[in-house]
């Protein structure tokens, strides 16, 4: 079963690491999940600020903007998409993610399986 | 007579068939199923020497069948079967009859911290005591299609993000058990003090609580929170037939007639106190249930030991500090030095968020001025308590207390 990690973090310091972990914490988090065979993919994403919308209306036309803009201190930073049995294994993953620390969170979602 | 068979075994046969199937909704209809059949084919047929594994069979079949009808099932089982395998070999329980008991894990499943809290307490009701959507809807009062949609929606959850059918490891147990017995709590206490409604107490609501944690009893015997909860429930419930004057109005604790309590619920209820507070430090059931023994030991409120009940709450705050444990102790405090020791806590805690428009807060205060004999304070603090008064009987004993106040001051 697969399961996206969103990751949320906290406020970040000049070095990338959210408040409460350093850059050594996420790269030992990413080997661990590598070394475990369960990653199916995973990304983190370049700063907010560099994000754009595109809309497009009913009739067709597109609209692209600047942002969105983050409405909580927490802003999405990456994700994962892991392979294991059930929500509580996944869970257990996103509570060892140095995002969940700091003011951050991780929302755990499952990926809908239409095979 | 025969349906407290079926209800027992049908939680048993529940928890099986969604371990095995991982699919709460399938589980459900495959027993009631299994367990129609054996309705029409025993009385003529006979009881089968091994009914529980007979039920088994049969619902597993009707399963099986299922999933071989429906298409997008059928992907499922195979997945199902190769995990199954990989899991390691069924439990040979067919072999004597005895069918493995997987309710623990359907306790765990159901107050899984990944559900809604009242999904949990719902769910609970549905698949482990036993109830009907409607029965369940009822307890809640809310309407019976809202409550069919909470479920639905709950088993959803349980079956698309797969939240797994087990005990969690021992290192996890200590974090998830408590949600289990807060839950079975949860469900006593709304029996126990209604939180709206024309009658004060829910009998069959508390009575299906103190079920549930037999069997959660059963389940985990060495546990001692679970003997701790039972414990508290048991003897807490032993004074319900004094807690309601004639007329269903709230009799508080002081003026209750204490040769109706149940002598042999509390006998049960103390003994299992020594289980939850010896061998270790008692956890925060264990030591509710402590004070609630202490009051069911005493012959009168002045008997009471409230010097030990003070040293409880004392330890209760320590395991778990909130405001609604400093208002008990504040209580007690007020027994055992008097009304104005009380008050002054009391007082102290106005400032807790969580206590602001709280009843129990809100009736102890006045009930400490009436004492004091501060009338037209305590004629103040009734009218307030008055307006949070959520079932009849409370307003109607306020009410009193209130009219007492207003003329003994006239």
């Amino acid at each position: 079963m697969k399961y996206l990690l969103l990751i949320n973090a906290g406020a970040t310091t000049a070095e990338g690491g959210a408040e409460g972990c350093t850059p050594a914490d996420w790269m030992e988090y990413d080997k661990a999940v590598r070394d475990a065979g369960i990653l199916v993919s995973g990304e983190s994403l370049a700063d907010l600020v560099t994000a754009t919308v595109v809309t497009v209306a009913p009739d067709g036309r597109r609209t692209v903007t600047d942002g969105p803009y983050a409405e909580t201190r927490e802003v999405l930073g990456g994700f994962y998409v892991i392979d294991v049995p059930d929500l509580d294994v996944a869970l257990d993953w996103a509570a060892r993610c140095p995002g969940a620390r700091g003011g951050g969170n991780i929302v755990v979602r499952p990926v809908a399986d239409f095979g | 007579m025969v349906e407290r068979v079926f209800r027992e075994e049908r939680g048993r046969l529940l928890a099986a068939l969604a371990r095995r199937f991982g699919d709460l909704d399938l589980a459900e209809e495959v027993t009631s199923e299994a367990i129609e059949i054996a309705l029409n084919r025993w009385p003529v047929d006979g009881v089968p020497p091994k009914p529980g594994a007979w039920l088994m069979t049969t619902a597993r079949r009707k399963a099986v069948d299922r999933l071989r009808r429906d298409k997008s099932y059928a992907a499922r089982l195979a997945v199902l079967q190769v995990e199954a395998d990989r899991a390691g070999p069924a439990p040979a329980a067919d072999a004597d009859g005895e069918l493995p008991d997987d309710r623990l894990q359907l306790f765990f499943t159901c107050a899984h911290p990944a559900l809604p809290a009242e999904d949990r307490v719902a769910l609970t009701l549905r698949c482990l005591a036993g109830l009907t959507t409607p029965e369940v809807a009822r307890a809640f009062l809310v309407p019976t299609p809202t409550m069919a949609k909470r479920i639905v929606r709950a088993k959803q959850k349980i079956r698309e993000a797969r939240i797994p059918f087990r005990v969690p490891a021992a290192d996890e147990l200590a974090e998830r058990l408590p949600g289990v017995l807060q839950v079975t709590y949860s469900i006593f206490t709304e029996g126990y003090a209604a939180s709206s409604g024309a009658d004060l107490q829910r009998v069959d609501l508390a009575e299906e609580a103190i079920r549930l944690a037999r069997i959660l009893r059963r389940l985990m015997p060495s546990d001692r929170e679970v003997a701790g909860l039972l414990a508290l429930m048991l003897l807490i419930h032993a004074r319900r037939d004094a807690r309601t004057g004639p007329g269903g109005e709230l009799v508080l604790l002081d003026e209750q007639d204490r040769g109706r309590w149940d002598r042999t619920m509390i006998e049960e209820g103390r003994s299992l106190v020594v289980a939850a507070v010896t061998g270790g430090p008692a956890g925060p059931y264990g030591v509710q249930a402590a004070i609630a023994a202490l009051h069911d030991e005493a012959a009168t409120v002045e008997t009471t030991d409230w010097p030990q009940i003070v040293a409880l709450y004392d330890v209760l705050l320590a395991l778990t500090p909130s405001p609604v444990v400093a208002l008990n102790r504040a209580a007690a405090i007020a027994m055992r030095d008097g009304p104005q020791a009380g008050l002054d806590l009391i007082d102290e805690l106005a400032g807790e968020p969580l206590l602001r428009g709280y009843h129990p807060y809100l009736v102890a205060r006045a009930d400490l001025l009436d004492r004091l004999g501060r009338r037209a304070d305590a004629a103040a603090a009734y009218r307030e308590a008055l307006a949070t008064a959520g079932t009849t009987p409370e307003r109607r004993h306020l009410e009193r207390r209130l009219a007492a106040v207003e003329s003994a001051g006239s």
